[in-house]
């Protein structure tokens, strides 16, 4: 077994070695030693780089500090040493029983062919930090995501409304190791909810202002056939 | 022929309008909302709404043990299913530092640059039959069909493959599979040409993909666009060649860059993957080693029936394996690949346990899909489909 390739002591009978060539970088050649942009930012942010981690072999994370979340990923973006210019993914952890809440940014550079983990660790009680939408249009969705399935707030993101539940979800947040895999409601109050929703919940303000109003105006519900008033 | 016919009203000069694109419509390519607001038929503002799909697989995995969350991944992605089963189980043979055989490999680069055509072809059919040309759809569904028949043949289903297993896969290729492959890479080609002549220099098509949807490279990075998106608007970033695997870097291939960032260099640089994939497919089915499929390491592989039925030690490893599932050390690990529809990531977190505490798909359709707001807008409803067309979305994983 390759030595660089692999960090697990734990495996016991290594894995079947393949002939691959070794000139070019690929997943598990990294150098598990050193990353040039943790370096760094360790020169650049000082204490605000908390901690480092190597995980999964040659994968580098590096943990920050949330209060200046932005400052770093705008400097890893437009360093001309870092160009950390694709925001991969923007996601969080919920490892349950009280443990902070890490948010996690997968950054690649392209130019540099060089990926980098950055962790922002949040207390329960604290589920904020600045948003990166300003720096990258690809974080907009991505932490309209995070906010909706873990209920962490992005300060300054441009529209911050749930994605992928619906807007009027009231049970909360469901990523979170204290949400019940069925849900907080009964299954006869999901129902409920789900079959008396409005037509309001579907649209933001704005939208239902386009065009003016009239067209929008929907009977009552207990108006009879004969009444004037209902909807072409 | 200055003349005009038919008189529109002019842009800017009536109330805009609101409409409903979806959720139940076919040009949406799924359940996707798209509330458009326009000016006559000017599109002005679209806002995507998705969820229509959503089934919380990520939570539905950490209730899962490692193994049995494959069935979860070819469910989202039911146009590329292989690819999904082996980027997961990939990601997860990463963090335990499990290296499958060489037969392994080679077996799930040719699964995978199969999926890349199969879901390419569905992309062709249903673009094409959007801007009005039926006859690619039925050539492109009748090649699929012969994709359908090699899932079928390989793992018994034609959509929920689910055929990976940590360390390796469901079983060994069946007998002739190959040669049914190879069949398909042999005459493909010449399907492929007949859907080329039918649009690459179509009137019709060339007017309703040129210069419609345009983002520039500098743009499409910063929206976080990847794969045959992002190379169509001339960046070349193919994750099979800047951070191979698998070893790609011994495969010979070229990685097709557009220029201009349209619906139509979108439409090309797709076309010319297929190409690709398919000496992709020559080379590997070439070098397809013999010997075990599956990984020999302890912690993954089950102990043959022998084994199991002679001695007592076999048997408890047999029946932890199989009650309690495998182990996964302590970390986190995120693996990508290039999917067929852009970076197809898996972030997987363990604890130790025989349970992830965390497992997320970095979903490509759905980040390719953010960015048809500032695709669209100028551009009329009909252009809008084109373009939404155009992304390559599935909701199935743009929802998850």
């Amino acid at each position: 077994m390759d030595e660089g390739r692999s960090g697990f002591d734990a495996v016991e009978q290594g894995p079947e070695s393949s002939d691959r060539p070794t000139d070019t970088p690929r997943h598990g050649d990294g150098d598990a030693g050193e990353h040039p942009s943790v370096t760094g930012l360790r020169a650049r942010f000082g204490s605000t780089v908390l901690h480092e981690e190597v995980q999964a072999g040659d994968q580098h994370v590096v943990f920050v500090d949330p209060a200046s979340n932005r400052a770093v990923l705008e400097w890893l973006k437009d360093d001309p040493e870092q160009r950390y210019d694709l925001l991969v993914d923007v996601t969080a952890v919920d490892y349950g029983g009280g443990k902070p809440i890490q948010v996690v940014y997968q950054l690649w550079s392209i130019d540099n062919k060089r990926a980098l983990r950055v962790k922002c660790e949040l207390p329960l009680d604290g589920l904020s930090i600045d948003s990166a939408a300003p720096l990258w249009n690809a974080a907009n969705w991505l932490e309209r995501e995070v906010y909706d399935l873990f209920g962490v707030e992005f300060r300054g993101h441009p529209d911050l409304r749930r994605i992928l539940m619906p807007q009027n979800y009231e049970e909360g947040h469901p990523l979170r190791k204290d949400f019940p895999l069925r849900g907080r409601f009964s299954r006869a109050e999901q129902t409920r909810r789900a079959l008396s929703q409005d037509y309001h919940d579907d649209y933001t303000t704005e939208e239902l202002e386009v065009g003016g109003a009239p067209g929008l105006v929907l009977p009552e519900p207990d108006s009879s056939p004969d009444e004037a008033g209902r909807a072409p | 022929m200055t003349e005009k016919i038919l008189e529109l009203p002019e842009a800017g000069g009536s109330e805009p309008m609101l409409i409903n694109i979806g959720p139940q419509h076919p040009a949406t390519h799924g359940v996707l909302r798209l509330i458009c607001e326009l000016d006559g038929e000017t599109v002005l503002k679209v806002t995507p709404d998705i969820g229509f799909l959503h089934s919380s697989f990520e939570k539905l995995g950490e209730y899962r043990t490692w193994n049995q969350i494959v069935p979860l991944t070819d469910r989202m992605d039911y146009l590329a299913p292989l690819m999904y089963n082996c980027v997961y189980v990939m990601a997860v043979e990463k963090l335990m530092g499990l290296e499958v055989t060489e037969r392994c490999k080679v077996a799930r680069v040719v699964l995978m640059e199969m999926e890349r055509i199969f879901s390419h072809l569905l992309w062709l059919g249903t673009t094409a039959i959007d801007v009005g040309a039926f006859t690619p759809f039925l050539y492109a569904f009748q090649e699929r069909e012969r994709i359908y028949k090699l899932h079928e043949a390989y793992t018994g289903a034609r959509i929920t493959t689910s055929a990976t297993r940590v360390g390796g896969m469901m079983a060994d290729l069946p007998d002739g599979w190959t040669d049914s492959l190879r069949d398909f890479v042999k005459t493909f080609p010449k399907t492929l040409n007949e859907i080329d002549s039918l649009l690459t220099t179509n009137g019709i098509h060339l007017g309703r993909t040129i210069d419609i949807g345009v983002i520039s490279g500098e743009d499409a990075i910063n929206h976080g666009f990847t794969g045959p998106n992002l190379r169509a608007s001339g960046v070349d970033y193919d994750l099979r060649k800047d951070n191979p695997y698998y070893d790609y870097e011994t495969y010979d291939f070229d990685v097709p860059i557009g220029e201009n960032g349209d619906c139509y260099d979108r439409y090309l640089v797709r076309m010319e993957e297929m190409r690709q994939s398919l000496r992709i497919l020559e080379q590997a089915l070439d070098r397809l080693p013999g010997g075990p499929m599956d990984v020999a390491d302890p912690r993954v592989s089950l102990p043959s029936k022998t084994d199991c039925m002679n001695d007592m030690e076999s048997m408890i490893h047999h029946f932890k394996l199989i009650t309690e599932g495998i182990s996964v050390p302590a970390g986190d690990c995120y693996f990508a690949v290039e999917g067929s529809k852009g970076e197809l990531g898996m972030y997987v977190v363990s604890d130790g346990g025989e349970k992830p505490v965390r497992w997320r798909i970095r979903p490509p359709s759905f980040v390719n899909l953010s960015v048809i707001a500032k695709l669209a807008e100028g551009h009329l409803v009909s252009d809008l489909i084109m373009i939404n067309a155009s992304l390559d979305i599935v909701l199935g994983e743009i929802d998850r």
